[in-house]
């Protein structure tokens, strides 16, 4: 459980476009993730804010093993 | 239980452009500095800086800091401090040519110059015509310049913590600042760090109005802090604002939107701006827009089942237009306003975006208050820069480019004022009171041992919802009345806040809940200090007062938490070496 009240403080972000999209992910997303998919959220969350969003609003090409978690992000 | 105590020269609260490049000026001194961050310091809200920082560098076409400090100071409606405008805008070239040494990737001309474009607000010649003086990194300058400060800062060996959360300031019997008390939110543990200088570097506070282009961090914590410990807080009626942003998110829809020929409705689908501006309609300038759209909410006319938002038109351009000349305005409203802009509107509002107001300040980042005979007096020991201060350099509104230029400048000169006032044997590592942290270990006993009390989720809703409602871009005096009785009383139900959660590790909601306290301290700041100010200047837009009023206005509003009271102070028209620019009408 700590670990996941970390990732939630951590989708605190320098945007507020990210706040929002990740906000509804840990609502939404979060609680059925398994360790894998965890992991690489986390991986994730450790990106650039101008980086994931630019992902995220698909203006740019991302690393091909966040494909999945991000077009569920994209969802919201 | 005693705190643990951890001692360094300096302390930097925040770790954005400002506390970076004030904490660089330190560590490369040799001082022992912390900087203490909420978040990792290359996702401050800094990031979200796209437009670029201004410096007349002259690169493409002449330019000079005189016509760039002409531009500042009727921006800034004649409340900006004129000497200070003076340095920043004499200091410009420097500290951004030093930050393209420290490797900032900036856009460059084919001569290998910097890359330099026109931005609003900015001319040449004293008003003249558009000039080129914003230097950029691509739409990621923010980005670009915390990334290359923060490198610099490591290799400077300061010292960083991240994920904590400063509290409350110290001052001793003498009302000197000593350090700071802060949350580490890893554990939960909350300790001193002591220091001879703490330099707040807090940033914005926009997440006082629901309708907010700020990130969740920007909760004015340095202004709550400094408010707690008795130092007023300067200008807060001065907010600026963006007339559309998603309602309900504050994502931005650009300008150009009505550009290509949307247009604004009412609830009644009545394209209102023709009576607002029978010419130009939806593209007159920002305030015009901006005050119409608040005209129509007040007056009942605001779309949805709260009627407190309007909807921009723009189906009629069709999917072609729309995809080809606004792009990524489709994905931003299928993702933040839940409709695809080829079918339906989009709810917007005007939208907070930059806070003019803060911590009243020194050219040197030193923290003054007055000294109750008529003059000004430092606080010793306390700093601050960046969107926290109020130095002031945007007045009642800011120019675009010159919020990145006021974070380097100002960050730079109040970490030199530091290192002289070590030097010079001004600051000295004083004693800690008797009762550091009391006060502190207080606030976290009340919420860790209340078993009722009041939401911080509603409370916060509350707020945000009355200073949008009561003290938004266009301001009635009814409404301000109202709002005023309305924020005091969320500042009493704040005080009740409750959270059922109290375990340690990462606690969000305790976190949210110290948020809060500094919240309101901002959100009341403002709402007095709007309702007192009888006049219409830059940010602060009245319907009973519409024209400024320099005779009696052309001053600063101080706002003091103890006894909720305001004093005002004159505005500095002397720069530091030339003549003052007089006040004229501001006309575009």
């Amino acid at each position: 459980m700590a670990d996941l009240d970390r990732i939630r403080w951590q989708c605190r972000r320098g945007l507020l476009e990210l706040d929002l999209l990740l906000a509804r992910f840990l609502e939404n997303e979060l609680p059925g993730l398994n360790p894998e998919q965890l992991q690489l959220f986390n991986e994730l969350l450790a990106e650039a804010d101008t980086e994931i969003l630019a992902w995220i609003m698909e203006q740019e090409e991302p690393p091909a093993r966040y494909e999945k978690l991000l077009s569920v992000l994209r969802q919201g | 239980m005693a705190m643990t105590i951890r001692q360094f020269d300096a302390v930097v609260v925040g770790a954005g452009g400002s506390g970076l490049r004030a904490a660089l000026q330190l560590a490369e001194s040799n001082l022992r500095v912390a900087v203490l961050s909420k978040v990792f310091p290359t996702r401050s809200h800094t990031v979200a800086a796209q437009g670029g920082v201004s410096a007349s560098l002259g690169n493409d076409e002449p330019d000079n800091w005189h016509w760039h400090m002409y531009d500042t100071v009727k921006g800034s409606d004649y409340l900006g401090d004129q000497d200070a405008i003076e340095y920043m805008c004499r200091k410009a070239n420097e500290v951004v040519i030093e930050l393209e040494h420290f490797g900032m990737p900036f856009d460059r001309l084919d001569n290998g110059k910097i890359y330099q474009r026109p931005f609003g607000g900015h001319t040449s010649n004293y008003g003249e015509r558009p000039v080129k003086r914003a230097c950029a990194a691509a739409d990621r300058t923010g980005h670009a310049m915390l990334h290359t400060l923060y490198q610099r800062n490591v290799r400077a060996n300061t010292q960083f913590f991240v994920e904590w959360m400063a509290l409350d300031l110290i001052r001793d019997a003498d009302g000197d600042v000593v350090g700071v008390v802060a949350l580490e939110m890893e554990t939960g543990e909350v300790m001193i760090f002591q220091a001879k200088a703490t330099l707040l570097a807090t940033g914005g506070a926009g997440r006082i109005y629901a309708a907010s282009t700020n990130a969740f961090i920007n909760t004015g914590d340095g202004l709550g802090m400094v408010a707690r410990a008795g130092i007023p807080l300067q200008d807060m009626e001065f907010w600026q604002f963006h007339p559309t942003g998603v309602a309900g998110a504050g994502v931005l829809i650009t300008e150009g939107v009505r550009g290509e020929g949307g247009f604004l409705l009412n609830k009644n689908g009545e394209r209102f701006m023709e009576r607002y501006a029978p010419t130009v309609k939806d593209l007159a300038g920002r305030d015009v827009v901006a005050r119409a759209m608040a005209t129509e909410i007040k007056e009942g006319r605001g779309c949805g089942k709260d009627a407190d938002h309007i909807l921009l038109k723009l189906d009629h351009l069709g999917a072609d237009v729309i995809d080809k000349r606004l792009p990524g305005i489709r994905e931003i409203a299928k993702k933040f306003a839940n409709v695809d802009p080829v079918k339906d509107p989009i709810p917007v509002v005007p939208t907070c975006h930059y806070m003019m107001g803060g911590i009243p300040t020194n050219i040197g980042g030193q923290v003054i208050v007055p000294d109750g005979k008529g003059g000004e007096q430092v606080i010793r020991g306390l700093y601050a820069a960046g969107e926290c201060a109020c130095v002031s350099v945007h007045g009642a509104n800011r120019l675009g480019t010159n919020s990145l230029l006021d974070l380097l400048v100002f960050g730079k000169s109040s970490g030199d004022q530091v290192v002289h006032d070590l030097a010079s044997d001004t600051l000295t590592q004083k004693p800690l009171p008797a009762d550091a942290g009391d006060y502190t270990r207080a606030r976290l006993a009340r919420l860790d041992g209340a078993k009722s009390g009041e939401s911080v989720a509603e409370v916060g809703a509350e707020l945000r919802r009355t200073m949008q409602l009561h003290c938004g871009v266009f301001r009635f005096p009814d409404s301000l009345t109202e709002g005023v009785r309305k924020i005091r009383e969320v500042a009493d139900r704040a005080a009740n806040s409750f959270i059922a959660d109290k375990s340690k590790v990462f606690n969000t909601a305790r976190v949210e809940a110290l948020e809060l306290d500094n919240l309101v301290e901002t959100a009341v700041s403002t709402m007095i200090s709007a309702d007192a100010r009888h006049e219409s200047r830059g940010a602060h837009d009245r319907s009973d007062y519409p024209s400024r009023d320099d005779a009696a206005w052309m001053k600063h509003t101080l706002w003091f938490k103890e006894g909720d009271k305001l004093e005002y102070k004159p505005v500095k028209l002397k720069p530091m070496t030339v003549e003052s620019f007089e006040p004229k009408a501001r006309v575009y």
